[in-house]
């Protein structure tokens, strides 16, 4: 074949590719920062979408973008689904959160939707789910559970999302054992087993029983395993494959009623820029069953816990808390207030160490 | 900070287990440079080792299996690097960039089946009373098979190189393959067997990750310990030992880097996690300063093609 009708034929397929998408069913878009089998994070955002589909029947067609990069890459790889006709496109992590705002700038009658960013425009709309809800149950049985009163938290970037997470953990931890410590290992990036596996492994070492993931692999799960006697919880995922021991509980994102709300609304026509932010209360954050590991008494403690964060009588953030250098947040019986949860950047006082910046 | 909460005998011992998979790609890629071949491809024959290793011990569920796996399919895949650079002449660095990206692509693309599959777990070897002295056991005699072969692996490496007449042979189509070819070796015959054991060395060092170390397949897994083990044998200035001391200071930074932070040292993290790639960095400047004496270890026809008739 020669240039000329590669050419050509390229260009046609194109215009067969454009006319179809002008005619056919609504698209929806979704770009994964892992691979969509992680096991944890991109796989939920993956098979929620998966079950979202199939509500719709033959009405939304699904398109994918798996592993990419947040960065430069993002916006090329959004820019592509957009042209290829997607009616909405889902970014499914943090750092997609300027791609998604420049690239929506340019496509205004696409409609786009962030998880777990901050950012919106009419035609970006925000969502995400109050781990910190879920973390402060953790959090709760790390507290009791540790022998060693060593905790570790595995974090990813230092990004509101995750100081909320180690936070809300270890304040619940501190609360049910005051001798309790939390170390924290940054590895700056959401997805690499080895990194994570090192992580765990040198926490172990050092003694911590107790480690908590704000990563998206199951290889935490893994050296815990070999170890023996520590416990961990399974991230996005409920990980029930490491259930009772390791994992003694989790945190399970449930997307698919958000996304099937929103792709109903862009059926209707009805769609409009919102900042969706949804606990355990309206089931977008899931607790996983907590394993016979744990002794009945404190699981039942743990659901309990569960249950007042869940009917909204009890917040995770309640004062008296104050920060890490000693001055008050929070007075005594004051709840924070989304404002400052959604950009929080500092550490609650006992946690050691600093936030990258 | 708190340093006394640093177990330093069981970091001394992930040391080890952290330090192997460069271990092995290094020592592979230096017998492949002494021959005088530069083949840049390591990451992608350890990533496709990895692969592999990881696809047929989980089939067979055998560990020994996936290894063996492993050195073979990396052998096979330089062998396309070997084939390229021997017969066809092409440019060397090149052929070796393009084997890297060529082992990404297609591992990810094997692996498809396999992300999220959980590994075998390999047992550590508890060798009896010699494992049990304080200190050094827990340290050196309490690990997995693969590390001690990798060790074992070095000094065999070594002493043939040193006192074999087939690793005269090696030393000699790499520092001058004219006058080897002259004296009737066969140059091309060598530096394949020379390209086919670093790529088993490199399959060996990336199923290590993929079996042992992580145990689970995921694209890219071996982020670039490729181009670490590259740089190590610079570093090491193509001696074997060296290779083994520079893997574990490589292997020894990275963890302590996760250990600091465990224990609140307060140092900012991005520091911590250049320090490796800074030292090589230093090292390569130092030892470049030095210029006769760098100039004297590195193999004479490095990165040189050789056709009989030129």
């Amino acid at each position: 074949m020669n240039f000329k009708t590669l050419l050509a034929g390229t260009a046609l397929a194109l215009g067969l590719a454009g006319a179809a998408a002008a005619e056919g069913p609504v698209k929806a878009g979704f770009i994964y920062v892992g691979p969509r089998n992680d096991g944890g994070w991109s796989q939920h955002h993956h098979e929620a979408a998966v079950e979202m589909i199939e509500h719709f029947g033959g009405a939304v067609e699904l398109v994918e973008q798996e592993s990419v990069p947040e960065g430069p890459d993002a916006e090329r790889a959004m820019t592509q689904m957009a042209l290829g006709g997607a009616d909405v496109i889902f970014t499914t992590s943090f750092g997609f959160m300027d791609p998604t705002i420049n690239v929506a700038a340019k496509f205004p009658d696409v409609k786009f939707e962030h998880a777990t960013g901050y950012k919106t425009a009419d035609n970006v709309g925000v969502y995400s789910a109050r781990f910190y809800e879920g973390r402060a149950v953790q959090g709760y049985l790390a507290g009791k559970m540790t022998k060693t009163n060593k905790i570790g938290y595995i974090g990813s970037f230092p990004i509101p999302e995750v100081i909320r997470g180690i936070n809300a953990s270890f304040l619940h931890a501190k609360k049910v054992n005051p001798d309790v410590e939390m170390s924290v290992i940054w590895i700056n990036t959401w997805f690499d087993p080895a990194k994570e596996a090192d992580a765990a492994q040198a926490m172990i070492d050092q003694g911590i029983d107790v480690v908590l993931q704000h990563t998206d692999s199951t290889a935490p799960q893994i050296a815990a395993q070999k170890a023996g006697n520590v416990y961990t919880f399974g991230q996005a995922a409920d990980m029930a494959e490491f259930a009772p021991m390791p994992r003694i509980s989790s945190i399970i994102d449930v997307w698919a009623p958000y996304y099937i709300e929103r792709v109903q609304a862009v059926l209707d026509g009805t769609w409009e820029s919102d900042n969706t932010w949804d606990g355990i209360g309206a089931g977008m954050v899931g607790i996983g069953e907590i394993s016979d590991a744990v002794p009945a008494d404190i699981k039942a403690e743990a659901e309990a816990l569960r249950d007042s964060i869940a009917s909204g009588e009890f917040h995770p953030f309640t004062g008296p808390i104050n920060k890490q250098d000693g001055s008050v947040w929070l007075a005594e019986g004051e709840v924070a207030d989304d404002g400052t949860l959604a950009g929080m950047n500092f550490y609650v006082e006992g946690l050691t160490g600093e936030i990258p910046q | 900070m708190n340093l006394d909460s640093i177990n330093w005998i069981l970091l001394l011992a992930s040391l080890m287990v952290a330090s192997t998979p460069i271990l092995l790609a290094a020592i592979g890629e230096l017998v492949v440079e002494r021959a005088g071949v530069l083949n840049l491809g390591v990451e992608g024959m350890m990533i496709t080792g990895a692969i592999c290793g990881f696809a047929i011990s989980v089939e067979t569920q055998s560990a020994t299996l996936g290894f063996i796996a492993a050195a073979i399919a990396g052998a096979a895949i330089s062998m396309l690097f070997g084939l390229l650079t021997q017969y066809l002449l092409s440019n060397q660095v090149a052929t070796g960039l393009a084997l890297t990206l060529f082992g990404l692509g297609f591992s990810a693309l094997i692996g498809q089946g396999y992300i999220g599959i959980k590994g075998l777990s390999a047992p550590n070897i508890h060798i009896p009373v010699i494992s049990d002295i304080p200190i050094i056991g827990p340290v050196l005699f309490q690990h997995d098979l693969m590390v001690y072969v990798s060790i074992l692996l070095i000094a065999a490496t070594w002493a043939t190189l040193k006192y074999t007449r087939a690793g005269l042979i090696l030393r000699a189509v790499g520092e001058n393959h004219e006058a080897a070819h002259a004296l009737g070796y066969k140059v091309i015959r060598i530096r394949l067997t020379a390209i086919a054991f670093g790529g088993a060395c490199a399959g060996l060092g990336g199923a290590y990750l993929s079996i042992v170390r992580v145990p689970q397949w995921t694209e890219g897994l071996t982020a670039g310990a490729g181009w670490i083990a590259l740089a190590l044998v610079v570093f090491a200035s193509w001696k074997p030992w060296r290779v083994l001391i520079g893997a574990y200071i490589f292997g020894g930074l990275t963890v302590l880097q996760l250990n600091l932070q465990a224990a609140g040292f307060k140092i900012p993290v991005e520091y911590l996690s250049m320090s490796p790639y800074l030292i090589t960095i230093l090292v390569l400047v130092v030892m470049s300063s030095g210029r006769s004496r760098a100039a004297l270890n590195a193999p004479a026809e490095l990165g040189r093609s050789f056709h009989a008739s030129s």
